[in-house]
């Protein structure tokens, strides 16, 4: 093999790598455009500013204190999503009708888009976020995970946190308990039957 | 035989399980920019009206106002739709339906736009609405879309045998009418989208919870007036979408990018449950009318079929949709006589499109009540109705297409489902106790009397009742079918995949993972699914019709097996052998195992790289071909199809009309499983929202203007309203897409409400031709209107 086509086939395999053909040069391409693009996902937190900013409010959220300027009119899932970036937390009807905001506040489930931020003032205050130790699951969502309780996922931590709040009131919940306490959780992906086989596995595996 | 597999059929947890169960999954809402607008929509309340002008000064004058936009600010495409182009992204001359929007303002914060929006004066004219979809081809109908000669959006005919023969040679013949309703698709997470403006002339980013980024992207780049790789989609995670985040979507789309572009910043729509609702396409309501000769054995001689769906006020998907209601509006059985007519219609309702189902939902209500029917007049179980007249290998379809090449398993799927569910008996036992069931309220004065009331102990009645439906797999004869996959493996076996069909929450990057690490041998962990970005990966069509397992899968195979190729290469050269053929690829190494060698993948990945070969592919698998004749409506229709029956086991309460669901057994061939658990999932997901379909849902509106625009009033079930799904698959043969796997999403879908139909009527003897199957249709066979409540003491 001469010089010439040695260094022709490294320029090759760099541009294999770097640039290569057709698609994968589109997959470089992204990456860098990722890198100039200043707007990339990473760096979007910026949440809504909101000038009605009046009120103080003061409540411990997945065991942190929090001091929040809000505006008064807000209610608990906004605060969550948009001061404290908690995503998590899903606007899903807005009228406390489907479940989807479910958080737990002060060990009981409550929908967080039916409330007033303000009446969360003092109270404990938990979401889906507040339910991973470090990098250790809760063991409802490790059951959630191995029963697949979900498909497109938007419902699920609402799910999760009616689940989680039923547990704190009731250790061994039955069947017929789980049905009922989480029939005001709606899953329009239907993963109803997985959903309750979660639940299931998660009182089993805690006793 | 079917082959041995290493994962393929096996339980793998999804690959996205870990963030949604976290609530790091990032939903289009999710997504935050710097500098980020809002936008908030201008319509007006009323479903028909000519468009005058459009005053802004109050609304800008109020301060809070950013920008306004609207059809003047389109560099492109004013209208748009999949076929026709009869769909204004801002509406500028009419209002076709209530849902439209004419303009947008766009400003800081979203809940002072709202304010400024009701500052916003349109001047409009109100035109006389048109709802009935029966009136919409009559001469003197409102036309809604005067560009149009008349309301009709498209007619499909298909003409087979002699039909007046078929009638003449039948010793019965039974003719009904069936309607369906609107159907809204109630994905729990409304839509989201934000535009991004790229500096220096790069165009722009769009993330959103867009279905098909490549359908948004091609609408977006016509709006905008840019080259398609301008615009750069990238699907969000997507919170359900069932055939509901397309159109919408791809407008909701252009909007924000018109805007983005206006304003030179990020500009975000994101709908309340609402507006969602208000704005979003539903599935086609129906009038179905069959018409049906048949033997006194039970066989069916000829079948008349006329059917109308509603389109609303654009035309959108309801070409493609009622596509499939023609071919198989006879459902699976041989007919040698047939003349079909489907037509869609505009009218002033809400516009409808893509549904999970698309199509088959409604004939296949219609036309497996209609099967029990006979069977009764012929004197024979619903079982054997259909083994007299169901496909088998060999029959010729309605298009006249031999169904071969397959395996063809209806009378297997209804075999089985009837033994799972102790059919014969229960079905005898229930219908033997019809005979003392309490008769109903009187229909025509629903007051109840004395001798209505019902003895508890006679107050509940089994039925049971089964469906079963053949379905075309992906486009069919109805578009380009063809999908690409792209593969790029590490060199330390670590695997980046990624398929040009488009996830929608139902578990696609599972599946197609599961596939990769079947043809390479490996675990399914390796691999990392790439974000949907249609910067990488190449126009595949759309996540419909149920195609991506097959198309989608078939690509990805095709990808993994041109890189085993060039491994198999490297691995000869390595072991210094030369057949290919005794090289296993299993547990993460290649081995050959009488000349006891082996290899870990990775190690062989290193070695194909150290020798200069590519181990990035792109894959591709386009379907064979079809055909179909407009005029005639003759053709094989679609490559392949899958076959399915369910039972339902239902209680009724005949004092209220009540339904419970004890069971549904459904058994689907979907060909190959390949993803166990996102199998189970579909089956779940379909015979829930099919008894939705069956029991509860409908959106009502008045004038065009929608009741139901919050789940408070439109109802979906819960955890509660079904008690048992027992989903059975019977895995037939087929030699396409990835070892034969096939469709599943939707066929677990339209049979549910047929068969919820037939147990209610072998539970109350009452045969019932209107969805949904509520309280007052099964109690009274009517949907009660307020007008029906006329207190005496004001007649
Ligand atoms: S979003 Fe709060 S209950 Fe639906
Ligand atoms: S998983 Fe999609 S709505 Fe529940």
């Amino acid at each position: 093999m001469s010089k010439d086509s040695e260094s022709n086939k490294i320029s090759r395999r760099n541009f294999l790598g770097k640039a290569g053909t057709g698609i994968v040069g589109s997959t470089i391409l992204i990456s860098s455009i990722g890198a100039a693009d200043k707007t990339g996902p990473d760096l979007a937190e910026a949440p809504p500013i909101d000038p009605k900013e009046t009120d103080i409010l003061n409540l411990w959220v997945n065991g942190k204190k929090q001091k929040l300027k809000i505006n008064p009119s807000s209610t608990l899932a906004e605060v969550l999503r948009n001061k404290l970036n908690l995503t998590g937390t899903k606007i899903v009807c807005n009228q406390g009708a489907c479940g989807g905001c479910t958080v737990v506040m002060d060990n009981k489930a409550v929908y967080a888009c039916h409330m007033l931020a303000l009446d969360a003032a003092g109270k404990k205050v938990v979401t889906i976020e507040g339910l991973l130790e470090g990098e250790e699951l809760n063991h409802l969502q490790e059951a959630f995970i191995e029963k697949d309780g979900l498909q497109c996922g938007f419902c699920t931590p609402g799910q999760i946190m009616s689940a989680y709040a039923l547990l704190l009131s009731k250790p061994n919940p039955n069947r017929e308990d789980i049905m009922e306490a989480m029939s005001g959780n709606i899953c329009r992906c239907g993963a109803y039957p997985n959903i309750l086989d979660s639940v299931l596995l998660a009182v089993q595996n805690k006793n | 035989m079917k082959e041995k597999f290493n994962i393929v059929g096996k339980p793998v947890i999804r690959q996205d399980a870990f963030n949604k169960v976290t609530g790091q999954a990032k939903f289009a809402d999710d997504y935050n920019y710097p500098n980020q607008l809002y936008a908030a929509m201008i319509r007006i309340p009323v479903s028909h009206a000519k468009i005058k002008s459009i005053d802004y000064t109050e609304a800008i004058e109020s301060g809070l106002v950013a920008a306004t936009c609207d059809s003047s600010d389109i560099p492109g495409a004013k209208k748009v739709g999949p076929i026709r182009k009869d769909q204004p992204v801002f509406c500028d001359e009419k209002v076709v339906t209530s849902g439209d929007v004419l303009a947008m303002l766009i400003g800081e914060n979203e809940y002072e736009l709202k304010q400024a929006s009701k500052k916003v004066k349109v001047d409009f004219e109100e035109l006389p609405i048109l709802t009935d979809i029966e009136k919409a081809m009559d001469e003197d109908a409102q036309i809604i879309h005067p560009e149009f000669e008349n309301n009709l959006i498209v007619h499909y005919p298909l003409r087979k045998g002699n039909i007046d023969k078929g009638f003449e040679e039948s010793d019965h013949i039974l003719e009904q009418t069936y309607t369906t309703p609107h159907i809204e698709h109630a994905y729990i997470e409304p839509e989201a989208v934000v535009a991004v403006p790229l500096e220096g002339n790069r165009g722009i980013k769009i993330i959103g919870s867009i279905q098909n980024p490549h359908t948004a992207r091609k609408v977006v780049a016509a709006v905008l007036g840019l080259p398609l790789t301008k615009v750069r989609i990238i699907q969000a995670e997507l919170g359900g979408s069932f055939g509901g985040k397309d159109d919408t979507m791809n407008i909701l789309s252009a909007r924000a990018a018109v805007a983005a572009l206006k304003t030179k910043r990020p500009v975000k729509i994101h709908y309340s449950r609402e507006e969602s609702i208000l704005e979003s396409y539903k599935r086609h309501p129906y009038r179905l009318k069959y018409k049906v000769g048949f033997s006194k054995a039970g066989k069916l001689k000829a079948m008349k079929i006329d059917l109308l769906a509603d389109g609303g006020g654009y035309s959108c998907m309801s070409p493609f949709v009622t596509w499939r209601s023609v071919v198989q509006a006879t459902g699976p059985y041989e007919v040698e006589n047939v003349w079909t007519d489907v037509r869609a219609v505009y009218t002033n309702n809400p516009y409808t499109g893509a549904f999970r189902g698309f199509g088959s939902p409604q004939p296949i209500f219609a036309q497996e009540s209609l099967m029990d029917e006979i069977a009764e007049i012929a004197g024979i179980s619903p079982i054997e109705i259909r083994k007299i007249n169901g496909f088998q290998k060999g029959s010729v379809t309605a298009s006249r297409q031999v169904l071969r090449d397959h395996e063809i398993n209806l009378l297997k799927v209804v075999e089985r489902a009837a033994e799972e569910s102790n059919f014969l008996s229960e079905w005898n036992k229930n219908k033997k106790d019809q005979s003392n069931a309490p008769s109903f309220v009187d229909e025509l004065n629903p007051i109840v009397k004395p001798e209505h009331f019902i003895h508890p102990s006679n107050n509940v009645k089994r039925g049971i009742g089964l469906a079963t439906s053949f379905r075309g797999c992906s486009l069919g004869a109805e578009g380009v079918d063809a999908a690409a996959a792209y593969i790029s493996v590490q060199t330390d076996g670590s695997i980046y995949l990624l398929s040009g069909l488009a996830e929608n929450g139902q578990g696609l990057k599972t599946t197609f993972s599961i596939i990769a690490a079947e043809v390479l041998g490996i675990s399914e962990d390796r691999i990392h699914y790439l974000e949907q970005d249609t910067g990488i990966i190449a126009d595949s069509g759309p996540t419909v019709a149920s195609r991506s397992t097959l198309m989608g899968g078939g690509a990805i195979k095709d990808a993994a097996t041109i890189i085993k190729n060039r491994l198999n290469e490297v691995a000869l050269k390595h072991f210094n052998i030369t057949d290919y053929d005794v090289l296993v690829y299993r547990n993460n190494t290649i081995s050959n195992t009488e000349n006891n060698l082996k290899i870990e993948f990775s190690e062989l990945c290193q070695l194909a790289f150290n020798s200069a070969v590519s181990l990035s592919a792109v894959g591709w698998y386009k379907g064979p071909n079809v055909g179909w004749d407009e005029e005639t409506g003759q053709g094989d229709a679609y490559f392949t199809y899958v076959y399915g029956c369910q039972v339902a086991d239902v209680s009724v309460d005949m004092s209220t009309g009540e339904v419970y669901i004890n069971k549904i057994v459904a058994v689907h061939d979907p060909g190959t499983v390949i993803n166990i658990m996102g199998a189970l999932g579909q089956v779940y997901g379909g015979v829930t929202q099919g008894a939705g379909y069956g029991l509860w849902e409908a959106i009502e509106s008045e004038k065009g203007m929608i009741k139901e625009l919050n789940y408070d009033l439109y109802i979906i079930p819960t955890s509660k309203d079904i008690d048992k799904i027992e989903p059975i698959f019977i895995e037939g043969e087929d030699d396409h897409g990835a070892w034969g796997a096939k469709s599943l999403g939707e066929p677990t879908l339209e049979l549910t409400s047929a068969a919820l139909a037939n147990a209610i009527k072998n539970a109350t003897g009452k045969r019932l031709f209107n969805l949904p199957l509520n309280l007052e249709e099964v109690l009274l066979s009517k949907k009660l209107r307020p007008k029906d409540f006329v207190r005496e003491s004001s007649k």
